[in-house]
C-alpha cells in the first residue's frame, strides 16, 4: 500500500505533474466558482475549444503553446463578442457556430500533412510531460488571477447577486462579467498544456458545479471546489501510473466522478431532508 | 427647510433619442415620501434609472443632489445565489469604497445594524433564497441601508406582497422618513400613495405633481390611467383603480 503511494514519487514527472495540477486545480476551482455564479459554463467551454486553432498554429509554426493560446483566445473571444453584437437574439447559436468554425478550423490544420508528431497532446494534454520551466510560468500565472479573486471578491459576489445593483454600488456589471471571462482565458492558458484542449474546461467547471451541489454559502462552495479539483487531480495522477493510462484524461474521469457523486449526495440529502438550498 | 433632494425642471426621458416620458417638473424635498403612480409603461422605471444616473435627460436637467440607491424588485432577485441576508446587507458598503478596499468588520457592523432597523436581525444567517418575499425586499432595503443612500427608490415594493408584509413594508416606510431618507415608491396602489406626502403621476408626460389632496383629483387619475377608474366610497373626489389591474411588468 505505501509503495502504491510512494512509488510514483520517485519519478520527477510524477512530482512535476502533482504540482502542476495542485496549481491548476486551485486556480481552476477557483475561478470555477464564478463562472458558476455568473453562469458562464457555456461561455467558458467556448472559450476554451474557441483557442484550438491558436494552439495548432503555435505547433505548426514551432511557437511556445502558451503564445498561440493567448493569439487563440483573443481571437476566440473577438469573434464571440462580435457576432454576440450582431446576433443578440440568439446568442448561444451564434457562440456556437463561431466556436465549431475555430474548432473544426483547427482539427483542418492539425490534420495538414506539415503538423507535427504530437499534436493529439494539444487535444488531450500532456500532464506527465509537465517542465520545470511550465509550473513556472503556470505559477506566474495563476499568482495574480489568485489575488484578483481575493481582492474583488465582494465586488464579484455583488455584481452576480444583482446585476441591477451594479451602478448604485459603483460597481461596473459588465467589467465584472469581463474580469470573469478574462480569469477563465488565463486559467484556460495555464491548464492547457497539460490536460488539453478537450479537458480543461472541466476543471473549471467540474469542481465548482459540484461543491455548488453541497452548499448553499460561497465560502464553503470555494473551499470544497479546491479540495473536489485537488483531490481529483491527485487521485487521476496515480491511477494513471498505476492504470498506465492518460493522466490528463484520468483526472477528468475523477472529475466527473466527484461531480456524480455530489449530485448523488444532493439528492439523497434533498429526500431526506427536504433541503431545497441544495438545488442549483 | 432643507435643499431638495431632487429637482426636475423640464426634463425629458427616453431611450435612443426617443423620448418616453416628458414634462417632469418638481422638487422633492428631503425625508418626503413620494408615490409615483402610473400605468404599466408609464415612465416610472425610466424616471427611476434616470435618477440612478443610468441614463441621462435627454432635454432639460434632473438633479439629484444626494447619495441614491435603489431596492429593485425581489423577482428579479436570484435565489439559487450562495449568501445569507447579512451577505447581501453587506454589499452595500461597497457604495463609494475604492475598488482595491475589501468590507471589513465595520462594514458588517454597519450591514448588522441596517438588518435590525428593517427587523430582519434574527434572519441574518439565513440564505436570501429560504426567506418570504416580503423579508428578501426588506433585506434589499438593509443593503440600501447599508449604502447610507439618503434616497432610496422602490419599483414597485409592494407586488406579491402578502397584507401582513405589506403592512409592515408601509411602517418601515414611515419610519425612513422619520429618520431623514427620502423614500421614493412606484406603485399602482392610489390608496397606498395618497397616506405619503407627496405624489408624482406619470403616463409617458408628468400628469400631477404634489400633495395628495391636491394631486391626486379624479381627472388627474383618469389622465394617469385613461379612464379605468372607480371611485373609493365616501371619497366621490378619490379615485382608485379596479383590483385586475394590479399585476406584475
Ligand atoms: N430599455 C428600453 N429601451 C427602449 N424603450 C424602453 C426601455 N425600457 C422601457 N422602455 C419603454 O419606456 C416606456 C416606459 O417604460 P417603464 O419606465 O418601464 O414604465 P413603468 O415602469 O411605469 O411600467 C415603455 O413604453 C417602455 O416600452
Ligand atoms: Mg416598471
Amino acid at each position: 500500500m505505501i509503495d502504491w503511494l510512494t512509488d510514483p514519487l520517485a519519478f520527477g514527472a510524477t512530482t512535476r505533474a502533482l504540482i502542476e495540477i495542485a496549481i491548476l486545480g486551485t486556480v481552476g476551482a477557483a475561478v470555477g466558482c464564478w463562472v458558476i455564479l455568473y453562469r458562464l459554463s457555456y461561455s467558458a467551454e467556448s472559450l476554451a475549444h474557441g483557442l484550438f486553432p491558436g494552439l495548432v498554429g503555435a505547433a505548426l509554426l514551432g511557437l511556445p503553446i502558451l503564445l498561440g493560446g493567448a493569439a487563440g483566445v483573443l481571437l476566440a473571444a473577438a469573434l464571440i463578442a462580435l457576432v454576440n453584437r450582431f446576433a443578440t437574439d440568439d446568442a448561444d447559436t451564434a457562440t456556437a457556430v463561431v466556436v465549431t468554425t475555430l474548432f473544426g478550423l483547427g482539427v483542418l490544420l492539425a490534420l495538414s500533412p506539415e503538423s507535427p508528431p504530437g499534436i493529439s497532446e494539444l487535444l488531450f494534454g500532456d500532464l506527465l510531460g509537465t517542465t520545470d520551466s511550465e509550473i513556472i510560468a503556470s505559477a506566474a500565472f495563476a499568482a495574480p488571477v489568485i489575488v484578483l479573486l481575493w481582492l474583488l471578491h465582494s465586488r464579484l459576489l455583488a455584481v452576480g447577486f444583482d446585476q441591477g445593483s451594479g451602478p448604485a454600488l459603483g460597481v461596473s456589471p459588465g467589467l465584472m462579467t469581463g474580469l470573469v471571462l478574462s480569469l477563465v482565458a488565463v486559467t484556460v492558458l495555464i491548464g492547457v498544456q497539460a490536460l488539453g484542449n478537450l479537458l480543461v474546461a472541466a476543471i473549471l467547471v467540474g469542481p465548482a458545479a459540484a461543491a455548488r451541489l453541497l452548499t448553499d454559502r460561497f465560502r464553503p462552495m470555494m473551499m470544497l471546489s479546491v479540495v473536489f479539483a485537488l483531490l481529483a487531480g491527485l487521485a487521476g495522477i496515480y491511477i494513471s501510473f498505476h492504470a498506465k493510462i492518460a493522466a490528463g484524461a484520468a483526472v477528468a474521469g475523477c472529475l466527473v466522478m466527484i461531480y456524480l457523486l455530489a449530485a448523488a449526495a444532493s439528492a439523497v440529502a434533498e429526500r431526506s431532508f427536504g433541503r431545497t438550498s441544495l438545488n442549483q | 427647510m432643507d435643499a431638495a433632494a431632487v429637482i426636475a425642471a423640464h426634463a425629458a426621458l427616453g431611450y435612443g433619442g426617443k423620448s418616453v416620458l416628458d414634462g417632469l417638473e418638481f422638487e422633492i424635498p428631503p425625508g418626503s415620501r413620494v408615490g409615483v403612480l402610473g400605468p404599466n409603461g408609464g415612465g416610472k422605471t425610466t424616471l427611476f434609472r434616470a435618477l440612478l444616473g443610468e441614463i441621462s435627460p435627454l432635454a432639460g436637467s434632473l438633479e439629484v443632489t444626494a447619495s441614491i440607491s435603489t431596492v429593485a424588485q425581489t423577482d428579479r432577485s436570484r435565489l439559487d445565489y450562495p449568501v445569507s441576508a447579512l451577505d447581501v446587507a453587506v454589499m452595500g458598503s461597497l457604495a463609494g469604497m475604492p475598488w482595491w478596499k475589501r468590507p471589513g468588520r465595520a462594514e458588517k457592523r454597519r450591514a448588522s445594524e441596517a438588518l435590525e432597523k428593517v427587523g430582519l436581525t434574527e434572519q441574518a444567517k439565513s440564505s436570501f433564497g429560504d426567506l418570504s418575499g416580503g423579508q428578501r425586499q426588506r433585506v434589499l432595503i438593509a443593503r440600501a441601508l447599508t449604502a447610507e443612500a439618503e434616497i432610496l427608490l422602490m419599483d414597485e415594493p409592494f407586488t406579491g406582497l402578502d397584507n401582513k408584509s405589506e403592512a409592515r413594508l408601509e411602517s418601515l416606510i414611515d419610519e425612513l422618513a422619520r429618520s431623514g431618507q427620502t423614500v421614493m415608491i412606484a406603485t399602482h396602489e392610489v390608496e397606498q400613495a395618497s397616506r405619503w406626502d407627496l405624489v408624482l403621476c406619470l403616463n409617458r408626460t408628468q400628469i400631477s405633481f404634489g400633495r395628495p389632496e391636491e394631486a391626486l383629483s379624479k381627472p388627474v387619475l383618469e389622465a394617469t390611467y385613461g379612464g379605468h377608474i372607480v371611485e373609493i366610497p365616501g371619497q366621490p373626489d378619490l379615485g382608485v383603480l379596479p383590483a385586475h389591474h394590479h399585476h406584475h411588468d
